[in-house]
């Protein structure tokens, strides 16, 4: 269990003042100028070693993300855009940054934004966040009037600026590419890759999307040392994170951890357990709506990583651990899920869009038990036909809770339809 | 140029291709649907997925440059799966009505569903359906076909200029549509209609008519305007059905404007297709015969000098060659195919053509539109010269047109003073023409159509020698027509011979009495009212205005319906072919002309339309090379003199209703009702 000495988030729960007098308590802002001393490719380098995976889902290495970035500066500025548009089902983390503890962020972007070579950070903060967004545009403007940001930031002669951009709640705005689209006041859809953000981004320059949280732990490693955060955790899977638990247990919660606690320890120790005991225990969520379910066995001993839970075919995601108990009706469920993404599709590429209602409309039809036992094998192909051919990864993430489902529950899933004989036609 | 490998076969490509062009480039077909040349990559329909090497996903091949090494992979079981998937995704919401589609047969779904879809389907559940939109009175849309590709998005946005069109609403609720409900503002809206590969939309005015495997197809030319656009006449038995563009990329790359589009159902409208001759102040129907000798009888009364020719907009070489031999046979010097009497100057080629030619417009890099209007009066280029500016640093200026075009434009002024300043060097816009490398000057007949109009030429000639327009390499100065016949006939010398009249000494004569007979050409846009008691004979396809004002009609044949020649605005040659063969007693033009030469004593010496030809080289050598542009010698030309202070006019006042092909359209009669009336009050009763 992590040691309260080695938390990065001291004010998740907003018990003390989230504004710049307490965020100086929690040592926000100290030594600030130092650390740009160090220059780009030491910051680079330190947040390189930390081991640091990004955390908004994919997790893929912050410092290395950094590094793809253009050396020299050239005609076109560099951007560096905080992807606050926290909408994955279940996930709440980075709405307890910036109302807890929004300094960390703002430091954090001015750290990252040195190290990118940015003078401008753009921060897309989901439109429903209104308090939220409230609390980081008061950090923000305080931060201005301490001069820790704008033309001198903390007295280092760096110029850097912080902006707010509110979204409109579309759950694909949160997919880097259709974030930058929006936030260049079109539409937000998803671009295709190549070319990368890091070579043309918003407004067609260089550009760096990271989650708040990925920006908000980097002052905290860079004052405690790179070391200090990859010994906690796992290797590869190193440092603090911050998982969301919610469900059937009995005190959800958001709870700062190490990377790699065991899923049992953390629902035991920090969520009360599950409502009416382990035993009582179905399913669980691991990392947000996108990812598969794992099922009670699996549960008993997967630790919470990156590695270990693509290792059981699903992911961490989000850290949004969703707990299912035994009155729960898994079909049901994952039927909501398919309904949430065929709603936030954006319609752009075909297999999503197309896919996307008609896995739904299946799903619904064997929630009722009014499907053939044929279809769940077609609707297996179908998740298969979307999952990897579309622009971005909604349609994965529309696909894989239904995989997992099936894998899983088939049993289940053939009860319910049992005694239904129309036969499809094979592909 | 990098190596890599497609289908176990190793391929040298240039580095700025995508991996779609290298495959095409090897000779593999792609299948795909939102793609297309000319528009910006989408990616968005999926079909063209390929499998490479060391990527755990499949790959857009639209989207994806190629790379030194690449493994491509496009007939492997997995990638003909994938290509089965997406077809089927793109079928299941689709109606499948191809037995009532208009699109069926030439239907990219369609082919491609057959070449790599399933034959079935195993989707259980209800299909969408989309409401459709009104796009106005050209373009019909039937929305439940949509495959939401985007071409017509991307088209409306890069290519016309109008980013009316967008796709609203998310996932499977995506529509594309206005995104308040209107017509579509682009005179090059029926080329969505080409680029839509499912039949969501379609021709509306063709609608339910025919079957494209029932059309004869002939490849012609275009005379709506004077760029010759390329075009497809598809016809059925004697009926003209629609037209389509053929690509060109030198002319009209493949577009046409709406007008070259869909006027071609005043084809069968308002026909000529007897003779006629007035008797007792009406028009009665006669033998060829019968209206041969009244010319005949006609001109034996008068000299040589008291007859006129007045070549019309439409006027094929051919005629005007015969034409021209017929009234130098008869002595008459007065012969003129300058309609709205612009003072162009016949003697100098490189005075009258677009010098740089269309496909020049690409490299030029400044630009001064002399009264012209290029977006109604040739839309096609209007569009050449958005694609130039699309790509920087392209700066236009505009002396007397001040609509709005497809791009931003520097407005100048509205009369000719603006010439006299920038010839002085004077001009604010002096210095952009200045830095340009190769600067353009676009003069349109607005500018010339004036009494001043010879001035305004020979300043604009002096502009285009300060500015370094006109150099060995490159020919910036260039003259933008209206008319499809007017090079042509600048060619063959159909203007006044020595002490001849010009076009508006033709009807100052003929009102005052000193011109007896006046032979009209297809010519419909002069003021007929002011022929006072001349004797008029019409030549012609359309019962226009100067069917009206006629004594004898002689019936001619349009466009479609002659093997004819046209030199477009470039200067370029082309030849026109029949589709279909004109109406009733209607011949075409130059037999017209042969016949009656031989009634009025003045048989002409050519029998076919070979000879008549040759006769046309021995005029002018131009007409040797076909679909080609020679460069004109640059010489003096123009007069110098003073400039008055007048606006110059310029465009159409009404794009859709140009000629006597065009007025006699029923769709060209709605456009103008939908785009031109939209601000007069509607009545109760209206609709």
């Amino acid at each position: 269990m992590l040691k309260d000495s080695d938390r990065i988030f001291t004010n998740l729960y907003g018990l003390d003042d989230p504004f710049i007098k307490g965020a100086k308590k929690r040592g926000d802002w100290s030594n600030t100028k130092k650390i740009l001393k160090l220059g780009r490719e030491k910051i680079i380098e330190s947040i390189k070693e930390s081991g640091l995976r990004g955390r908004g889902g994919a997790g893929f290495s912050t410092g290395m993300k950094w590094s793809f970035m253009p050396k020299e500066i050239g005609e076109r500025p560099h951007y560096l855009v905080i992807n606050a548009d926290e909408g994955e089902p279940g996930t709440c983390k980075d709405r307890e940054i910036m109302r807890h503890d929004p300094h960390k962020l703002i430091e954090g972007a001015l750290l990252a934004s040195f190290a990118i070579g940015a003078n401008v950070a753009y921060c897309y903060v989901r439109g429903e966040f209104f308090r939220e967004t409230e609390a980081l545009q008061r950090a923000v403007n305080e931060a201005y009037a301490a001069n820790f940001i704008g033309d001198n930031s903390c007295g280092s002669g760096y110029k850097f600026d912080f902006f707010i951009h509110r979204g409109m709640g579309a759950y694909i705005c949160g997919e880097e590419s259709a974030l930058i689209e929006s936030l260049e006041g079109k539409k937000g859809q998803p671009r295709s890759k190549p070319p990368f953000p890091a070579n043309i981004g918003v407004f067609g320059c260089p550009t760096t999307v990271n989650n708040v949280e990925s920006i908000a732990v980097v002052p905290e490693i860079m004052r405690r040392g790179d070391e200090w955060f990859s010994g906690l955790g796992k290797i590869n899977n190193t440092g603090t994170k911050l998982f969301l638990i919610s469900g059937h247990v009995n005190t959800p919660c958001a709870v700062e951890e190490e990377m790699g606690i065991p899923l049992k320890e953390l629902i035991e120790k920090h969520a009360g357990g599950v409502r009416g005991g382990w035993d009582n225990l179905k399913a669980v969520i691991p990392g947000g709506a996108s990812v598969p379910l794992l099922v009670k066995e699996e549960c008993e001993t997967v630790t919470m990583d990156f590695d270990a839970l693509r290792e059981l075919r699903s992911g961490l995601g989000t850290a949004a651990v969703m707990v299912m108990d035994k009155s729960t009706d898994i079909i049901r469920a994952i039927t909501r899920l398919s309904a949430f993404y065929k709603h936030e599709s954006c319609g752009q590429c075909t297999p999503c869009r197309e896919g996307t209602g008609w896995m739904w409309r299946i799903m619904e039809r064997i929630c009722v038990g009014n499907a053939s036992v044929d279809e769940i094998d077609m609707l297996e192909e179908v998740t298969h036909q979307i999952e990897g051919h579309t622009i971005c990864a909604h349609g994965d993430a529309a696909a894989w809770p239904i995989q997992g489902l099936i894998r899983k529950f088939r049993d289940e899933m053939i009860k319910r339809n049992s005694g239904n004989s129309k036969t499809i036609k094979a592909a | 140029m990098v190596k890599l490998t497609i289908d176990q076969k190793e391929y040298e490509i240039d580095a700025e291709m995508s991996v779609l062009q290298a495959c095409e480039q090897a000779g593999i077909e792609i299948p795909r649907f939102c793609y297309h040349e000319r528009l910006s990559i989408a990616g968005n329909c999926r079909m063209c997925l390929v499998a490479m090497k060391n990527s755990p996903k499949p790959v857009a091949s639209c989207t994806m440059p190629v790379a030194d090494g690449m493994v491509i992979s496009t007939n492997s079981p997995e990638v003909q799966k994938m290509r089965r998937s997406v077809m089927e995704f793109l079928l299941i919401n689709h109606p499948l009505d191809c037995p009532i589609c208009d699109q069926g047969g030439e239907c990219d779904l369609q082919d491609q569903a057959m070449a790599y879809g399933w034959d079935g389907s195993r989707f259980q559940e209800n299909k969408r359906a989309v409401k459709d939109k009104e796009f106005g009175p050209l373009v019909k849309t039937i929305m439940t076909r949509c495959i939401h590709c985007t071409r017509c998005v991307r088209f409306a946005s890069e290519i016309a200029g109008v980013p009316e069109l967008g796709l609203v609403g998310r996932g499977e609720n995506v529509e594309i549509a206005t995104y308040v409900e209107q017509a579509l503002t682009s005179e090059l809206s029926g080329n969505m209609i080409d680029l839509c590969p499912v039949g969501a939309l379609t021709n509306k005015p063709y609608a339910f008519h025919a079957r494209s495997w029932e059309l004869k197809k002939t490849e012609s030319v275009d005379v709506m305007d004077a760029i010759g656009s390329n075009i497809r006449i598809d016809t059925r038995g004697s009926k003209v059905m629609r037209i389509l563009p053929r690509i060109n990329e030198l002319v009209n790359e493949e577009w046409i404007s709406d007008k070259s589009r869909f006027a071609c159902d005043g084809l069968s409208r308002q026909r000529l297709d007897n003779p006629y001759l007035r008797r007792n102040g009406r028009l009665v129907k006669v033998t060829w015969e019968e209206a041969f000798n009244a010319i005949a009888l006609a001109t034996k009364r008068v000299n040589g000098d008291e007859i006129a020719a007045i070549a019309g907009d439409l006027a094929d070489c051919e005629a005007m060659t015969a034409l021209k031999d017929l009234m130098s046979a008869l002595g008459s010097p007065n012969i003129d195919c300058r309609q709205d009497g612009a003072h162009l100057d016949a003697s100098v080629r490189s005075s009258y053509i677009f010098n740089s030619t269309i496909s020049g417009i690409d490299r030029a890099s400044a630009l001064l539109l002399v009264g012209t209007d290029p977006r109604s009066e040739a839309p096609v280029l209007n569009a050449r010269i958005r694609k130039r500016w699309a790509l920087g640093s392209f700066a236009i200026g505009s002396i007397g047109c001040d609509n709005q075009l497809s791009y931003p434009v520097t407005f100048l002024g509205d009369t000719p003073k603006v010439l006299e300043e920038l010839n002085k060097g004077k001009h604010s816009f002096s210095k952009t023409l200045i830095d340009a490398e190769r600067p353009m000057i676009i003069l349109g007949q607005g500018a010339l159509a004036r009494p001043d109009g010879a001035t305004i030429l020979f300043r604009s000639r002096q502009i285009a020698e300060k500015y370094g327009a006109v150099n060995n390499n490159w020919n910036g100065f260039n003259i933008l027509h209206k008319a499809a016949a007017r090079v042509g006939g600048l060619d063959l010398g159909f203007v006044p011979q020595d002490g001849g009249l010009n076009v508006t000494n033709i009807i100052e004569g003929a009102r005052n009495g000193s011109v007896k007979i006046v032979y009209l050409l297809g010519a419909d846009e002069i003021n007929t009212s002011n022929l006072g008691k001349a004797f008029v004979i019409y030549q012609g396809h359309h019962g226009d205005v100067g069917a009206n004002r006629a004594d004898v009609i002689l019936p001619g044949a349009a466009y479609t319906e002659k093997n004819a020649t046209y030199v477009n605005t470039e200067g370029r040659v082309q030849l026109s072919q029949l589709a279909t063969f004109p109406p009733g007693e209607a011949r075409e033009d130059w037999t017209i002309i042969r016949a009656l030469s031989e009634v009025l004593g003045h048989t002409l010496p050519f029998d076919n339309l070979r000879q008549l030809r040759a006769r046309m080289l021995e005029i002018n050598s131009i007409f040797l090379n076909i679909d080609q542009v020679a460069p004109a010698v640059w010489k003096r030309f123009g007069s110098s003199g003073r400039l008055e202070n007048s606006q110059i006019k310029c465009g159409h006042s009404n794009f859709y209703m140009t000629d006597p092909i065009s007025r006699a359209s029923e769709t060209m009669a709605q456009c103008t009702d939908t785009f031109l009336r939209t601000n007069q009050g509607k009545t109760g009763t209206d609709g």
